[in-house]
């Protein structure tokens, strides 16, 4: 009898492995970047109601500021999932809030911005995508929390969900404002 | 005649065809040694967006982005090691094919010696087990019954 519960406690400890490893996404990597500064960039912003906006945006100017650079684009299809979440995030004024504009170009931005709504303070514009490497972004949308000090707190990969707002970034972001 | 002509303009078309596509890639290819050394280190390398494919092999945006800033740094001088402490420090160690040695992958180098380590421990163990004593000789009843058995031989 003791010969079989070998094996059965052997077979029963793999299953139970590979039950947890189907219930994880493997796209989601830990960042490298979590606790480290926010890489700097001075990139020029997204003309949206202006048209000639020429002022140019990088992570210095939200010294002193907790918030939130949303990583996206109008080829993006998951972006269009997190939008909803993101208006809330501007409507309820959460925290502040500044896009990323990965790999696009402004007349498609600005149709997307016009069609579904702006909820960015700002947009900066990353054309050709080299900010996107410094920040390790390899699936839009990707979200950074960063701190008054310019640390980056959280980094959420994918499209943002009610769930994760609620039960990760907005405690989080609680915590770091004291 | 025609046909002669007609398979002269065919053979001829299809000897010009990878003069064409040669000259389409030659702005990634323009420097020889660049790109040998960029295969080099890409091979290594993970694409992060289709994540069984290396970096060298990756058609992906994002792979072919990060190509492009290994080429730069390349011709700016940088070692081998500096441009994948350059990709790692940004995408983790997940980028590389063989990650480092430390603590939260040492199950992941030693784990597979463990397991044949187990494995042969419980082979000894059972080898030793089956080590049952040898049968007790034949009795003279038996051995004759053997004896015919075989044919009455001996």
């Amino acid at each position: 009898m003791k010969r079989f519960l070998i094996p059965l406690a052997l077979f029963l400890g793999l299953a139970v492995f590979l039950a947890v490893g189907l219930t994880r996404d493997p796209r989601e990597l830990p960042s490298p970047l979590i606790g480290r500064a926010a890489p700097a960039f001075q990139l020029p912003r997204l003309a949206t109601d202006a048209p000639a906006d020429a002022s140019r945006f990088g992570p210095a100017d939200m010294r002193g500021k907790v918030w939130l650079l949303n990583v996206w684009a109008s080829w993006c299809v998951s972006c269009r999932q997190e939008h909803p979440v993101l208006l809330d995030i501007a409507r309820r004024g959460d925290v502040p809030l500044i896009g990323l504009d990965y790999k696009d170009t402004d007349p498609d931005a600005r149709a997307w911005l016009a069609e579904h709504g702006n909820p960015y303070l700002l947009s900066a514009v990353d054309a050709d995508g080299r900010v996107g490497i410094d920040y390790g972004v390899y699936g839009v949308p990707e979200t950074y929390l960063i701190d008054k000090a310019g640390t980056i707190r959280f980094k959420q990969i994918g499209p943002l969900t009610p769930e994760v707002l609620e039960g990760k970034i907005l405690p989080l972001v609680k915590e770091l404002r004291k | 005649m025609r046909r002669w002509l007609a398979v002269l303009m065919a053979a001829v078309a299809m000897l010009a065809m990878p003069a064409v596509q040669a000259r389409e890639a030659a702005p990634l290819a323009d420097d020889q040694a660049v790109e040998d050394r960029l295969v080099g280190i890409a091979e290594d390398l993970r694409c992060l967006v289709c994540q069984n494919e290396s970096l060298a092999g990756s058609r992906a945006a994002l792979a072919e982005d990060l190509r492009r800033e290994i080429r730069e740094q390349i011709r700016a001088g940088k070692t081998d090691r500096e441009i994948v402490d350059y990709l790692v420090g940004r995408y983790g160690d997940f980028v590389r094919y063989k990650p480092p040695l430390k603590p939260t992958t040492w199950l992941l180098w030693l784990g597979p010696f463990v397991l044949l380590a187990v494995g042969l421990a419980t082979l000894v163990v059972q080898l030793k087990r089956r080590n049952v004593p040898p049968p007790a000789p034949l009795s003279d009843d038996e051995r004759s019954r053997a004896v015919a058995l075989m044919g009455g031989e001996r």
